[in-house]
């Protein structure tokens, strides 16, 4: 009898794994991205975290147009062409047909995209009549800090293939935000469907967009599943599925590089980049990157509501301590808070340069002789314009106590970091911006405006009304000339109020296996894996 | 018999109230807004803020708060993570099963080679086969686990990339969770991938359950090889050595039932430290278990989750102990006389 039974065994084991030969296929045709965070949301929308990005928005969902990342100029995407009215006030876009939404487990759409689609995901943003306009907390930070929510008076469907934006006042960076990747188009009937079942908050959980690769599952801290969408409009998708693993911890994500658990790494630590580069099957890809990062002061709160006080903390940092023990070369001081490459970039010789006798000098004039205690709040994770906040910030935390300023570390996990600092818990924070479009607005606007103030992004907690007028006159204007001239006026305002330090501007780093190809890495916005395939 | 379990199901009773009482006394010590302790809501309206008040019932003193609290419990609203905002019991649910998962293999594995081994090394007293097993076992009981992990990595998955070293299974495949036990889960998906994907989950597995399997393997072998010992020592075997049985006889049919009583009650009582070593083999080999959860929940002050954590873990090392102890006195009569029951 046993000798039966271990004769049928082995049977009955081969007879259970027998499967079909296109499953070992489907194996081949996967890729595993390597992200650094969790996303905070399903939805572009309502976030402007940039690991969130980097997952979501180029992947799940497609935008009216995009910027070419070469040439500057703006190319049609889900709108095949678009006129402004002389006025600049009416653009009109006329939509591309036969985009289909995605087909998932959770949803099916019965029509393909089209005009009530794009008026529901901008209405969204700031008609209050929106049945999702409060939905997630109402708050869609980017739109918020840029102010196009008090733009645009009204999205009109002028025909199933033409939406017409209507504007109170002509602004020259709107095609830019509009191609930015927080301006994406969702689905009208999705939204619809989901408010007749009750399930509102499950819009920006269970995403339906047009892009590429279509949601399939989500574990916390582990993993988030995309699946092949069948019908994108574009081209034919390579991938049949897209992983993304969550390493929160910059060096394992590098050792699952070694071990080819992940295709693609996110942000690979400047120390680990030499090792990387002398490893055959390994390709690092470098991209300089509109970014900055910077060292902000809660300017509400004592005694960094006294400029004195926040040009004397600055003169106390060792900006090239940094450069050498964080960035290991692969970033360049900041001498502005525009980078270089941006075109309205003008040097600033006000920023403090690293003088502690000054320091300690400008400190006495300000009335704190003997120093004072404060928080220094350091992001968790890696970032292009800061690779190891929690280095930066030991190495200021020990030129503070040179000039008697006690700095105590804060840290929690990232998403609780940014909110937390949304709400202006923090002293002072080192944070940073990487742009999402190539205008100088997208430095300003989203960072230190007083609309920013109000929607929790301005980390500086500065709203300073001239300044908000230098960045309205700018955007009033399509003369480049004149705009400059506002932005250099904005950029030496920084420099002597000094609500944030500049600190350094970071280039932008990807390791990938050798194997992978059709990666797009840009200056601007979120990385985007829609013609990521395997070489044959 | 009757007496016995009576006196383990009172300890037992005792043991999860202490444990109930302790869990439900975190939320007033932890730092914070006690109700946001409690329920995980963050930032609530006035009307929220009523509702979340009449639920724990607050302003009804503390009797009543607990009673509510031991209702939650019991219905599985464990209150929602600070950090993810889903539900906690939910986290347990599916994380429990794999660090469970990862502790039964490693006691499998220590059973199946420290048992033997132990016996070997008592068959072969002072002879070289004792003293190779000896010291072997002193370096792997001596070796700090994260250690032990660290090094596993280095050389077998950064340098010679045998195996991975992160995560229960290749995240390309897509295996349907419904046990949460990954093995299990393969099977019943009916081995997809052409068993491809059994083969990397044991691929996994393998790492992880030998760091975890080291520290149980050593404890077994010294106390089958200790136990063994004794039995050994006494007259009835040196009897039967004197009527010329042999050394495999000596030990198989005579000395290797006696032996083993003691050993059978410290697997069981092993479940609980293996329960503390798996958190530290999770964090590093990113094994999606209970233990990293609650170490990722301890560093982000996610006090719901901390709570709901420590209770799920302390629950089931309680209930592990108690079941040892019943094996053990199923199979050893004698154990049930012993007048007090410990934990």
């Amino acid at each position: 009898m046993r000798k039966l039974v271990l004769a049928i065994l082995p049977v009955f084991l081969v007879g259970c794994i027998e499967s079909s030969e296109n499953e070992r296929a489907k194996l081949a045709q996967g890729l595993v991205y390597c992200a650094e965070a969790n996303p905070v949301s399903f939805n572009p929308q309502v976030t402007t975290t940039g690991s969130t990005i980097d997952i979501i928005a180029n992947q799940l969902y497609d935008k009216l147009l995009s910027i070419n990342p070469d040439s500057g100029e703006f190319q049609p995407e889900l709108a095949t062409s678009w006129d402004i009215e002389n006025s600049g006030k009416n653009i009109t876009f006329y939509l591309r047909k036969d985009v289909h939404f995605h087909t998932t487990d959770y949803f099916t759409p019965t029509r393909t995209l089209n005009a009530d689609d794009v008026v529901f995901s901008f209405g969204r943003l700031f008609d209050v009549y929106n049945p999702y306009h409060f939905i997630g907390d109402a708050n869609y930070p980017y739109f918020q800090s840029v102010g196009m929510d008090q733009l645009i008076r009204q999205v009109v469907k002028v025909d199933d293939y033409t939406v017409r934006f209507e504007l109170f006042n002509a602004e020259s960076s709107f095609l830019s935000n509009l191609a930015t990747d927080f301006a994406v188009v969702t689905s009208k009937e999705y939204a619809q469907k989901l408010q007749q079942a009750g399930k509102e908050t499950q819009f920006d959980q269970l995403p339906v967009g047009t892009g590429p690769y279509l949601f399939k599952s989500f574990l916390r801290d582990n993993l988030i599943r995309y699946h092949r969408n069948p019908h994108y409009w574009k081209h034919p998708v390579a991938m049949e599925q897209l992983v993304y693993d969550i390493t929160t911890n910059g060096t394992s994500r590098i050792a699952k590089m070694l071990t080819k658990e992940c295709d693609i790494t996110a942000h690979p630590s400047a120390t680990q980049l030499s090792f990387l580069q002398s490893r055959e099957d390994i390709h690092v890809d470098k991209e300089a990157n509109l970014n900055i990062g910077y060292w902000a002061f809660n300017t509400e709160r004592p005694p960094f509501n006294d400029p004195l006080v926040r040009r004397a903390l600055s003169y106390a940092v060792d900006v090239d301590k940094i450069m050498q023990a964080v960035f290991y070369g692969s970033g360049i001081a900041a001498t502005s808070n525009l980078p270089p490459s941006s075109w309205a970039y003008v040097p600033q010789p006000e920023l403090p340069q690293y003088d502690p006798q000054k320091a300690k000098e400008l400190l006495a004039e300000a009335g704190y002789k003997d120093g004072f205690t404060m928080t220094l709040w350091a992001m968790p994770v890696s970032r292009i314009y800061n690779p190891n906040a929690r280095k930066m910030a030991e190495l200021i935390q020990s030129d503070l106590r040179e000039i008697g300023v006690t700095a105590k570390i804060v840290e929690y996990e990232w998403n609780t970091f940014i909110e937390r600092v949304g709400q202006h818990e923090h002293d002072s924070v080192l944070l940073g911006w990487a742009a999402d479009t190539p205008d100088p607005d997208n430095f300003f606007t989203p960072l230190l405006s007083c609309t920013a103030t109000f929607s929790g992004k301005n980390p500086s907690n500065w709203c300073n009304p001239e300044f908000d007028l230098l960045l309205t006159q700018a955007l009033d204007t399509n003369d480049i000339e004149a705009r400059k001239v506002f932005y250099k006026k904005a950029q030496e305002m920084i420099a002597a109020e000094l609500p944030l330090m500049p600190i350094a501007h970071g280039l932008r780093f990807q390791a990938s296996n050798t194997n992978i190809e059709g990666i797009t890495l840009r200056p601007f916005g979120g990385i985007s894996l829609a013609e990521a395939r395997r070489k044959p | 018999m009757r007496e016995y379990l009576l006196r383990r199901f009172s300890l037992l009773c005792f043991m999860l109230f202490a444990l109930s009482v302790f869990t439900f006394s975190l939320s007033y010590l932890f730092p914070g807004d006690l109700l946001t302790n409690l329920s995980g809501v963050t930032n609530s309206n006035f009307n929220t803020t009523q509702l979340l008040i009449e639920k724990y019932h607050i302003n009804n003193g503390y009797i009543s708060q607990y009673l509510a609290f031991l209702h939650r419990i019991i219905t599985g609203d464990w209150g929602v993570s600070l950090s993810s905002g889903e539900a906690v019991f939910e986290h347990v649910w599916i994380l429990f099963p794999a660090t469970l998962e990862l502790c039964i293999y490693a006691l499998i594995v220590a059973v199946i080679f420290g048992i033997p081994s132990g016996i070997l090394a008592a068959a072969y007293h002072k002879r070289w086969p004792d003293s190779v097993i000896t010291s072997l076992t002193l370096m792997g009981f001596s070796i700090p686990i994260f250690w032990l992990a660290l090094l596993l990595i280095m050389v077998f998955c950064l340098t010679l990339s045998w195996f991975p070293m992160s995560g229960r299974i290749g995240l390309l495949y897509e295996i349907e969770p419904v046990t949460n036990f990954i093995l299990l889960d393969i099977w019943l998906d009916g081995f997809p991938y052409k068993g491809l994907a059994f083969q990397d989950a044991l691929h996994h597995l393998a790492l992880p359950t030998i760091v975890l399997a080291m520290y149980p393997t050593t404890v077994l072998i010294r106390f089958t090889r200790d136990s063994m010992l004794q039995v050994l020592e006494q007259n009835f075997i040196k009897t039967a050595r004197a009527k010329g049985l042999s050394r495999a006889q000596l030990i198989l049919h005579h000395a290797l039932r006696n032996a083993l009583l003691p050993v059978i009650k410290q697997i069981g009582l092993q479940f609980s430290t293996l329960i503390t070593l798996a958190m530290v083999t999770e964090v590093i080999f990113s094994w999606p278990g209970i233990g990293r959860w609650l170490i990722d929940s301890i560093y982000q002050r996610d006090y719901p989750a901390i709570q709901g954590g420590l209770l799920a873990v302390s629950m089931f090392v309680i209930l592990a102990n108690m079941s040892a102890e019943l094996t053990n006195s199923l199979l050893d009569p004698i154990s049930r006389n012993k007048a007090h029951g410990k934990i």
